[in-house]
């Protein structure tokens, strides 16, 4: 896990001489096993690795040799070190053989690819992340970057909903958060389980009574696409603009530079235009069933 | 074409453009009959060209049949398009092995593109399929992430583009802006003429063409040249078999995406992806990954897809596109709306393969007619 003072470098990659789509070999330093089914991966990059240049957001092609790849983002990491995190779930071939990887072993990575949540942005005001499930693991380096400089915000709210209350992800991070009194933490579970002592419902519930001022605030969305809908659709019936929502959007990416045309939504190449992308141009797009 | 240098060559000097082409090694593709049709293949001289041969479309329909003159270019477009040559369906991206000497025991290294960068000259090629080598372009090599394969295969082409005097039943580039005549994007222009002598206007459109056509032995064009070529193309655009006025339909798709039509034509399409293998601008792929029996080496390789597979738009827990309707909204609004928005002109050049090619004929300018109420006209529609 990167401490919170090991930040990424917000400065655009340079492409690597070889072309976009010849992967890099990085080796595996450690893996933490998140839940039952999603484990994070700290990547030994080589110095000057354009990967290590990431913006929060953005997001890397990962596969072990042979097997294809996949888009993950980035989770976190400490660029300055020389290591980038992602936090894959084990949910097809390819994050099957990621979540088994073991320290030393290595794997082919091209990116960082994408638009970044711009954090920044929120400056002078506060800042909403709500979260669904995997989710969290793209908002984590923004999260960071808002708390590294947590005087240039006001309120910071992360609203996160699991599944279960076991599928919580960072979660002695997340200990450590709940005991800051200038961040505030809501947690909320779909299914309680015995003992379980939290909230029960969906993430969407939250935002209702969350302490923001919809006029200075900006929202960071990342989860499932109906999560996002919903979540996006309460923030706005509360007063934050559209424009001032941003969500993560999810399609095929094969190539992660917008050649492969799988990612298409509408006028948008979700991995160049996106995965983060404003809520007034994801809306429209997102109203029409299979898009 | 511009009319201040133009010539004329005889068509008993054609060979030798062949071979001035053919210099240094550079290879010559072109025009051939094989496989009863139309196709592209190498071109050693002009005995090679489909003499006298045309071809016949409509929609799901194609038929070489012989002329009743020797036009060497006197028919409208085959099933291939140049994208065979320039983008072919199957690319290496890289291979790579475990067991290296070096720091890492992975090592991956990008493929040897000399074969693909080889020169090459391409000849007889149709305006539509000139305006489709622009957009492939424009995407290909046009934005921050270049195709290397594509990169390699442009650097060294020469064009020799070649009007359009006998458009198919499924052809519509005029009412695209596309054609019949090449405008721009070429070395060589030619326009074969066969009243008379069997000759050829010749116009250079860039440094390299005026060089080629200097050595050529040609002469300077007369009124009467220049004005059967003209006749040529006006009858050309008369011949039109299809008509889509293009101007309204990319907004007008935008406002279109739930209407009924995409469930009449979903009912009538198979999602079989002949479409988008004939169309010269489709660019879609997807990557195949080979391995050894160990799994240690493997390479990637780059292969046309289509968005109308239901793997296309895949990610975990199924795909986003399942049905038809879906699918085939996806292809024609990328086609006409959505790659105005990508790549400023539409993705269609009014080549008509996807009409011909389709083994149920449905028509993409009666489609989009139906859609937005667009004016379409088809002088040579048959009822079948």
């Amino acid at each position: 896990m990167a401490s919170l003072a090991e930040l990424p470098r917000a400065a655009a990659a340079a492409a690597p001489a070889a072309g976009p789509l010849v992967p890099r070999v990085v080796r595996v330093e450690r893996v933490h096993r998140e839940t039952r089914d999603t484990v994070t991966l700290a990547l030994r990059l080589p110095p000057g690795d354009p990967a290590l240049e990431y913006r929060p957001g953005q997001f890397d092609m990962l596969g072990p040799l042979g097997t294809g790849e996949v888009p993950i983002s980035v989770s976190g990491g400490a660029p300055a070190a020389g290591t980038v995190e992602h936090t894959v779930r084990d949910v097809g071939g390819v994050t099957r053989l990621l979540c088994g990887l073991r320290p030393g072993d290595e794997l082919l990575l091209r990116g960082p690819y994408g638009t970044a949540w711009d954090a920044e942005d929120g400056v002078g005001g506060d800042v909403v992340l709500v979260a669904g499930g995997i989710g969290l693991a793209p908002l984590r380096p923004a999260l960071l970057q808002v708390l590294a400089a947590r005087d240039r915000y006001r309120n910071v709210v992360l609203l996160y909903g699991t599944r279960t209350p076991r599928d919580l992800l960072f979660s002695r991070e997340l200990d450590r958060l709940r005991r800051r009194r200038d961040v505030v933490l809501e947690h909320t579970a779909d299914y309680a389980e015995a003992g379980w002592r939290g909230r029960v419902g969906v993430v969407t519930d939250l935002v209702g009574r969350a302490p923001f001022d919809p006029g200075t605030t900006l929202a960071l969305v990342c989860g499932p696409e109906v999560m996002m809908r919903l979540t996006a659709t309460a923030l706005v019936d509360r007063g934050v603009p559209a424009s001032r929502v941003r969500v993560s959007l999810e399609r095929a990416m094969l190539c992660g530079v917008g050649l492969c045309g799988h990612c298409q939504l509408g006028p948008l190449f979700v991995c160049t235009d996106g995965p983060v992308v404003s809520w007034d141009t994801a809306a429209p797009l997102l109203v029409i069933r299979e898009r | 074409m511009s009319a201040d240098r133009l010539e004329v060559l005889a068509a008993d000097d054609f060979d030798v453009l062949v071979r001035a082409l053919a210099e240094g090694g550079r290879e010559v593709l072109g025009p051939v009959l094989r496989d009863g049709v139309i196709a592209i293949g190498p071109v050693e001289s002009a005995a090679d060209l489909p003499q006298g041969w045309t071809d016949e479309q409509e929609r799901g329909t194609y038929r070489v049949q012989p002329r009743a003159d020797a036009a060497w270019f006197g028919y409208a477009v085959g099933p291939q398009s140049w994208k065979s040559v320039l983008f072919p369906a199957r690319a290496l991206l890289w291979s790579g092995a475990k067991g290296g000497v070096g720091e890492h025991g992975v090592e991956v290294s990008a493929p040897d593109r000399s074969a693909a960068a080889r020169p090459r000259a391409l000849l007889g090629v149709r305006s539509c399929d000139l305006a489709a080598i622009g957009i492939q372009d424009r995407v290909l090599l046009g934005r921050p992430a270049v195709d290397a394969d594509y990169a390699a295969r442009r650097a060294d082409v020469i064009v020799v583009a070649v009007t359009c005097g006998f458009p198919a039943g499924t052809c519509f580039c005029a009412s695209m802006g596309t054609g019949p005549a090449p405008r721009t994007g070429y070395d060589l222009a030619l326009t074969e003429l066969l009243d008379g002598e069997h000759r050829f206007l010749v116009a250079a459109g860039s440094p390299r063409g005026a060089a080629l056509l200097a050595a050529l032995p040609t002469r300077v064009a007369e009124d009467a040249d220049r004005v059967a070529g003209e006749q040529l193309v006006a009858s050309s655009v008369a011949r039109m078999g299809r008509w889509l006025d293009v101007g309204p339909v990319p907004a007008a798709l935008r406002g279109a995406l739930e209407h009924p039509r995409w469930d009449d034509v979903a009912a009538r399409c198979l999602s079989c992806g002949s479409c988008t293998l004939v169309c010269p601008t489709c660019f879609c792929t997807a990557v195949e990954e080979t391995t050894d029996l160990v799994g240690a080496s493997a390479a990637r390789t780059r292969v046309w897809d289509s968005c109308f597979t239901p793997g296309f738009s895949y990610i975990h827990g199924g795909a986003v596109r399942q049905t038809t309707r879906s699918r085939y909204r996806q292809w024609l609004t990328h086609k006409m709306s959505t790659w105005v928005d990508q790549f400023g002109t539409p993705g269609c050049v009014g080549c008509g393969r996807c009409i011909t090619w389709c083994p149920v004929g449905i028509d993409l300018t009666e489609e989009v007619g139906a859609l937005v109420g667009a004016h379409v006209d088809e002088p040579q529609r048959q009822d079948r």
